[in-house]
Formats: structure tokens, sequence, C-alpha cells
């Protein structure tokens, strides 16, 4: 039965199964890294820096000598989760006050998009650039830094679609039946609201990835020693004949990325048939 | 005298928008008994449904603004609460059936979790008490096999059913009012007629009175006892139900009545009331229904008529100013 059910939906939407088996594999690797990683993220061999991709050393080793293969599964377990608490603290946030903005409006709705609008006036990786470099490199600091500039998409989608659904009769009865404002808001609106939330959450999981990656590059995100795919690719773009050492980093980040957007795309296929694409 | 439960007086209620201001309830006047049903009728735009969001509470606020009146429900002023006594009000003692029941159930809950809500919001029931008197509701309204319909949603049900789970939260606080705004226009004839047996029924059972408000006065003649025909934000006719079938006398009245089709007369033509209802920031100067009537006189286009009493039966018409 179950199987069937798979069949089906690699003949219908091929993208999404890739998707969700990248991710899968991906998920795994970091539960279970330091089953499958041959040498620890840290463990530095000198004599063998530099070494090109070989049975002992499957993505070769960087320049000291640590195993390249064993750090890009390692930093599955740092750049997942730290992609996964930017999205979740930003949907809950951003969608809350977007929630709260579109559901009191006026005056309150004016002030509260207003600030979400300076926000998002500024280039996402810019601004979260200059919030990392103010706060110093770490890990947390550099999810902060995300959350910061990606909020405010969620809070104007959410608010946009509380605009619509307040109008809606049962929120009139809802309010006819003598609910309080809080329950009528997030009970009655919000889960009327959350399902395209939900799909801009899911495909947008790849790009925080990618930023939190980004910010890695920079030397912003998360310092150096640590087994972080951006960090990973920037220490390789100077020393190019040694292409290894920045290329499999990029193919992780890449892979992520992809996938998380496959599933995000097939996700918002399932939940809007309108969108639902010809086949 | 029986006892009241709903006395309106001189209700006005305005819209203040940027293009004048709309006296949509203006001036209006009435009471509810206990048990008694009050039909409301009249042509979209005339203020029913205004005067019911005003009782309610709902309206708004800006425009809407209740400039005078008072709204006198168990022998206090509704209008002199605070929010917080009159949220207690509504969906307790005063509930509202709208229109619409393919969307006034909210998607995501199950029926028996709106239902259940309104109960332990005003009788704080714990949830299995809830769900008890939820199945109980339901068997009330009539739908059958009810512990199954509280698990379904509201997309699963068809439109009478809805209209009756909509009708079984309106009662399931035991409220001493129901208004109900335009209950069965939505439904097709032979479901109207399921749920306007139901509504009568109910009414005997629990003692409810009902503010029915319509624009078919087929309905009325059916479950009122008392009739206020309204006409751009005032009472043109208010009588109980029998004397204004029988002596209808508002012009407005007459012509509401004419332009029903009837299944045994053959007539090529109905005759309807020409032209449309005024425009609420440009009434006509004099009665507001003059240049619809046919009877229209001098008279009607200078002054305003009062709403005359005969022996109970108001009218707001010239004809019946004794100097016609």
């Amino acid at each position: 039965m179950k199987q069937s059910g798979i069949y089906k939906l690699a003949k219908k939407n091929p993208l999404a199964v890739i998707g969700i088996v990248t991710c899968v594999i991906w998920l795994i690797a970091a539960i279970i890294a330091p089953l499958i990683a041959p040498y620890g993220p840290f463990t530095q061999d000198l004599p063998m820096r530099y070494d090109s991709p070989s049975t002992e050393h499957i993505m070769g080793t960087d320049h000291l000598g640590r195993d390249v293969f064993s750090r890009v599964i390692w930093g599955a377990r740092i750049s997942i989760p730290a992609g996964v608490i930017v999205i979740v603290i930003s949907t809950l946030f951003g969608g809350l006050y977007g929630a709260i903005a579109g559901y009191m409006g006026k005056l309150t709705d004016e002030a509260m998009m207003r600030v979400a609008d300076v926000v998002m006036s500024f280039p996402p990786i810019i601004l979260a650039m200059a919030i990392a470099a103010a706060l110093g490199p770490s890990i947390m600091n550099a999810v902060f830094a995300i959350v910061i500039v990606w909020w405010p998409r969620y809070a104007r989608m959410m608010r946009g679609l509380v605009l619509s659904t307040k109008e809606a009769e049962y929120v009139s009865s809802a309010v006819a039946l003598g609910e309080k404002k809080a329950y009528v808001l997030l009970k009655t609106i919000v889960p009327n609201c959350v399902a395209p939330l939900l799909v801009m959450a899911s495909v947008d999981l790849g790009n925080a990835i990618l930023i939190f990656s980004g910010l890695g590059f920079l030397g912003l995100g998360v310092a150096p020693p640590a087994a972080e795919w951006g960090v990973m690719v920037a220490q390789g773009v100077a020393i190019f004949q040694y292409w290894w050492i920045s290329f499999f980093p990029g193919v992780a980040i890449l892979t992520v990325a992809m996938g998380f957007n496959f599933i995000g795309d097939a996700f918002r296929d399932m939940l809007d048939p309108r969108l639902r694409r010809q086949i | 005298m029986e006892k009241k439960i709903l006395e309106v007086k001189g209700l006005k209620t305005y819209f203040y928008t940027e293009d004048g201001i709309a006296a949509a309830v203006d001036g209006v006047d009435f009471e509810v008994a206990k048990k008694e049903t009050l039909g409301i009728v009249g042509e979209s735009g005339c203020g029913k449904s205004v005067t019911a969001l005003s009782i309610m509470g709902l309206l708004e606020s800006p425009p809407a603004q209740i400039a005078a009146g008072e709204i006198i429900f168990k022998g206090e002023d509704l209008l002199k609460k605070s929010d917080k006594e009159r949220r207690n009000i509504r969906g307790n003692e005063i509930s509202m059936i709208f229109q619409e029941p393919m969307t006034s159930l909210n998607p995501v809950l199950s029926v028996g979790n709106q239902i259940g809500e309104v109960l332990r919001i005003h009788q704080r029931l714990k949830k299995q008490e809830a769900a008890d008197k939820t199945i109980e509701l339901l068997d009330l309204v009539g739908i059958p096999l009810p512990e199954r319909r509280i698990k379904e949603f509201p997309h699963q049900l068809s439109g009478g059913i809805r209209q009756r789970v909509m009708i079984a939260i309106a009662l399931a606080c035991n409220p001493s009012l129901i208004i109900a705004d335009e209950p069965t226009t939505a439904l097709d004839v032979t479901i109207q007629a399921q749920i306007l047996e139901l509504m009568k029924d109910l009414k005997e059972k629990l003692n409810t009175a009902i503010m029915l408000i319509t624009h078919d006065l087929g309905l009325i003649a059916e479950v009122a006892q008392n009739v206020m025909v309204m006409y751009a934000g005032q009472i043109v006719e208010y009588a109980d139900v029998d004397r204004l079938f029988e002596q209808t006398m508002h012009p407005y009245t007459i012509g509401l009545l004419e332009s029903i089709p009837g299944v045994d007369l053959e007539i090529d033509r109905l005759d309807v009331i020409k032209g449309l209802v005024p425009n609420l920031y440009d009434l006509p100067q004099g009665c507001r229904f003059h240049p619809r009537c046919k009877d229209a006189r001098t008279v009607c286009k200078e002054k305003e008529p009062k709403l005359y009493d005969l022996k109970g039966h108001k009218v707001r018409c010239f004809k019946y100013s004794g100097t016609w």
C-alpha cells in the first residue's frame, strides 16, 4: 500500500521525491554523523594536508590535513538546525506580529508594518552581515542576525491573510458569540491563515541555510575552526588548485538548499490546488 | 401586559464617512416581549441588519456610531454597559443566526468544537460536559446521528444541516432573545420550510423571543406575531401580523405585498414598487417614500409624516393623519 503511494508521488512529482530523499539523507547524516564520519571534524593530519580525493580521504583533505568528507558530514549538524531555528522563530514571531497588525488595523497596523518595512528595505544579506558583524561571530549570533532580517516577510504575508480572513462571516459570528478578541484572532482567524505561511516556511528553509552559509563564508557567521559549510568553502577559494576543499561543502549547500526547495514546492502544490501544475 | 425582553427607544445609528453622515437607522422604537416573534421587513439597505447589529453591538466604530437612543434588554440599557459586559451578553443571552450558513461556520473547527466553545465561554463547562451538551443540542435541532456529526467539519455538511448547526450554536446557552438575520435566504425552498418548522418548534419548547429579519413576507406571515416594516432607516408600519396583512395601510407595505408572485393568481405582470431605496446621504425632502409612492400629494413632498398610532397599528403616512 505504502509503496504504491510513493510510486504514485514519484510519477506525479519526481522533484518532490528527489527533494525528500536528499533531505532525508542529510538529516540521517546529521543525526548519525559520529558513526559515518571516518574522522573527527577537527582531527588534523598535517603531513597529509592538501591530499586529493583518494580511498583514504574520499573528499580529500584541507590545509590542516582535516578530512573534508568528515567535516562535510559534521557540518550538517550546524547548518540544518540553524536553518530550522531561523525559520521556526521567524515564522512564529513574524506570523504573530503580522496577525496582530492585521487584526488591530488602523494606527497599530500602520505603525507595526512601517517597522517591518524599514527592515525589509535593506538587502537581507547586507543587513544580516551588519548585525552579525556587530554581535561577533558565533552560531547563535548568526541565527539571530538572520531572524532579524527574515521575520518581516512572514509578518507581511500573515497580515494580508488576516486582513482578508477577518471579513469572513464566521469571524463575525465568533464575535457574535461573545468570544474575546484574542480568542477570535488566535483560534478563529489564525488557523485559517497558517497553510500559506507553512508553505512559505518550507520553501524558505533552503534559503535560510544558504544565507547562514553565506555569513559563514564571509567570516561573519560561525568562527573558522568550526565545521560549517560556508566557512569551509571560504577556506578553499584562495587555493583553487585544491578544488575539493571548496567543492564538496559547496555541493552540500547546494543539495540541501535544493532539497528543501523541492519539498517546499511540492508542499505548495499539495495545499494550493490553484497553483497545481499541469503535467 | 406581557413581559418585555427588549425595548428599543429612539435608536439612531449613523455612519460617519467621508461622503457625509448616513442615518442607517433613524429613530426606531420597538419592543419584543417574551415568546414573541417580531418580524422586521424591508428592502435591502433600509436598516434592518444595522438595527440588529446595533443591538448586538457588532458594528465597527468608526464609522458606525449609535448617536441616540436606548436599547433596554431585561431592564438594563445595553448602550451603557462596558465592552466586557456586552461580550458576556452576546452569545449567552442574545444570540444571532447569520444569513449565510455556508460561510458562517469556521472551516477549520469541527462542529462539536464550535458549539462546545460557546458553552465553555459562557457556562464554563468542562470539555466532556460541553461535548454531552453539544450532542443534546444537535439532537434538539433535528440533526441525525449527532455523535458522529460532532466530529465532522463544515465542508462535510449540507446547507440545511449547517443552518441547523448555526441554530444549535445560537441556542447553546438558552438565550432570551435570538436575532435571526435572514436565516433562510440562502437555503432552497424545502429546506427553508424545515428550518422554519424547527424555529417555531424550538420557540415553543424554549420560550425564546425571536427577532426575525427578512424580506420574505410569506415567512413573516408564517411565524411572526408582530411585524415592523422599515424604509430608509425608519419604521413605516408596525402592527400585529393579522392586522398588517388584512388592513395594510402604508403604500410601501401594500407595494411589497403586491410584488409577491402568487401561485393561484393569473397575472402577466407583477406590480412592483418603482424606483430604488433612496440614497441615505441624500434623502428626499418630506416623506422618504414619496418619490416612489402612487398616492403622493403635495404635502408628502413638503413635510415628513410622523408615526401615527391607530389603536396599536402604527403607520407613517399622511393618509392616516385625519386631514388627508
